[in-house]
């Protein structure tokens, strides 16, 4: 990923930083500039998630592709969070920890490294919540 | 609107093709489709080329008109080609087009090919995980078996799916595979084959998931009233439809149903004016064992939560109440994403014509298809009928 195209969305992927439409209430992360629920009558706003949620469901994942070969395997999860928005990511555990249902929170994270001398991601994961 | 036949079927055989290029493999199925409809080049209209990533699988874009080029449509005949994508469904929604094209009275007769070459790029994960949504999926670390893998947890936990009524989808496809020719797979596996493979995304393994495959395939259409100008045997498009949905798995309100599926099948019953009894086989997209569960359940042909034991009854095989997949569906006849669209409508041509050899489905006269791009944002069903 390009440098610009990773530091233009800096906000929400350090700080879970999504959008909600006034109008209808809904909150989005991934945030979204129209409410697809409202259209042109939302009015949309930043919002600042809370990081807590629950696993909705998960994987995990033994066949990478090259941006996380290092990791695997590795939890992959649809967090549904406390906002009632869902968001794909990380948990950081055991492979056997997770389950549907399993209480987590946000936590800021190296993602992914481009070669030793390239540009450094970090964002959001998820760890259980306990 | 005008009623459309298809008039000619030509494929390719699928598999790892490392001596041919996405060219030849073009002008090999599109050949044999205009050899099948008994067409000249003068008589064609029009084309339209499914393909998902050529730009990033052999970083060749412009492909409706290298295609057209080297079929021979191109340089003498200029005819137009047009290039269409959708990921995963770009051969079924290229056929679309050529439908409409006809329907509408702007053509007459029209190529709709769908080529892939996966096998000249190293890291195939990643040019496929660009089906989902790049920004907050693929690069947050979900490959495309994972997603299905979350929509097969999601099934499990709801429906309790046993790992052997999954596995039995594989067993079943390459049961088909081993009698069509054309196959990439077209060996016989056992339920421990797939039990027993490697873990790719819990809980899919290996044997769960669809192979990378070159391969392309050409169906020619024209309006069904001039249609015995060219065959014996024209397949008639009873319907034809489109549905859209969520870009990405975690903004679907239930992650085990395909909603553009339900809307697919839906909108092609009434077109129509089917029921689902009506149907005598339908070729699904089952990327992933578990792809193949939800369509036949979305497209309404069993109830949610009963395709495991419909498959382990035996009833998606030949001689089943629906066969599924009879080419081998993406399991075992191989999946070059941008043909695979095509295949599914090719091998429903075989069946209805009568041709289908060692897997013909008996007395077969309705055949359906359902093709999907990326995890269910884009699905593209056909119904087609005999003459």
């Amino acid at each position: 990923m390009t440098v610009a195209r990773f530091w233009r969305e800096i906000p929400q992927r350090y700080n879970l930083v999504g959008t909600k439409c006034e109008t209808c209430g809904s909150v989005f992360f991934p945030p979204r500039a129209l409410c697809p629920h409202c259209r042109r009558d939302g009015k949309i706003v930043p919002y600042q998630c809370s990081g807590k949620g629950k696993v909705m469901t998960y994987s995990v994942i033994h066949s990478a592709s090259d941006q996380y070969f290092d990791l695997k395997p590795y939890v992959l999860a649809i967090i549904e969070l406390e906002e009632g928005t869902r968001v794909t990511s990380h948990v950081i555990c055991e492979p056997d920890e997770v389950y549907i249902g399993m209480p987590v929170t946000s936590v800021f994270r190296v993602l992914d490294r481009e070669g030793p001398d390239g540009v450094i991601h970090y964002g959001t994961k998820f760890v259980p919540d306990v | 609107m005008r009623d459309v036949a298809i008039i000619g079927a030509g494929i390719t055989r699928f598999g790892e093709r490392w001596t041919t290029s996405l060219r030849d493999l073009c002008t090999e199925a599109g050949i044999a489709a205009i050899e099948d409809a008994n067409v000249t080049g003068e008589q064609i209209d029009a084309m339209f080329v499914g393909s998902m990533s050529a730009g990033r699988f052999i970083g060749q874009e412009h492909v409706g008109a290298l295609v057209a080029d080297y079929v021979g449509l191109g340089g003498d005949l200029h005819i137009p080609a047009t290039r269409v994508e959708a990921a995963c469904a770009s051969g079924g929604l290229a056929f679309r087009q050529a439908v409409a094209a006809v329907s509408s009275g702007m053509s007459d007769v029209v190529v709709a090919a769908g080529v892939e070459k996966m096998t000249d790029v190293g890291d195939a994960t990643d040019v496929l995980a660009g089906a989902a949504d790049r920004e907050w999926e693929s690069f947050a670390g979900a490959t495309f078996p994972g997603l299905y893998a979350m929509i097969a947890c999601d099934y499990i936990h709801k429906y309790g799916l046993t790992r052997e009524q999954l596995a039995q989808v594989a067993v079943k496809n390459h049961y088909h595979g081993a009698r069509n020719p054309y196959a990439q797979f077209q060996n016989e596996i056992t339920l421990s084959t797939v039990m027993n493979s490697t873990l790719v995304a819990s809980p899919l393994r290996l044997f769960d998931c669809s192979p990378v495959s070159d391969g392309a395939a050409a169906v020619i259409v024209c309006p069904l009233d001039r249609a015995r100008e060219f065959t014996d045997t024209p397949i008639k498009v009873l319907a034809s439809a489109q549905a859209g949905d969520t870009i990405a798995l975690h903004d679907r309100p239930d992650f085990s149903t395909l909603g553009a599926t339900v809307a697919a099948g839906n909108s092609a019953f009434r077109q129509a004016k089917l029921e689902r009894k009506d149907v005598d086989f339908v070729e699904v997209h089952d990327c992933f064992t578990i792809a193949e569960l939800c369509a036949i359940e979305d497209l309404g042909f069993v109830p949610k939560g009963t395709a495991g034991k419909f498959t382990e009854e035996g009833q998606t095989q030949l001689g089943g109440k629906l066969p599924v997949n009879t080419s081998g569906g993406l399991k075992a006849c191989g999946h070059p994403v941008g043909a695979t669209g095509i295949k599914q409508i090719w091998e429903v041509v075989q069946q209805l014509r009568g041709e289908a050899g060692r897997r013909q489905v008996e007395g077969a006269e309705i055949g359906m298809t359902q093709n999907v791009g990326g995890t269910g944002a884009t699905v593209v069903s056909h119904l087609f009928g005999r003459v």
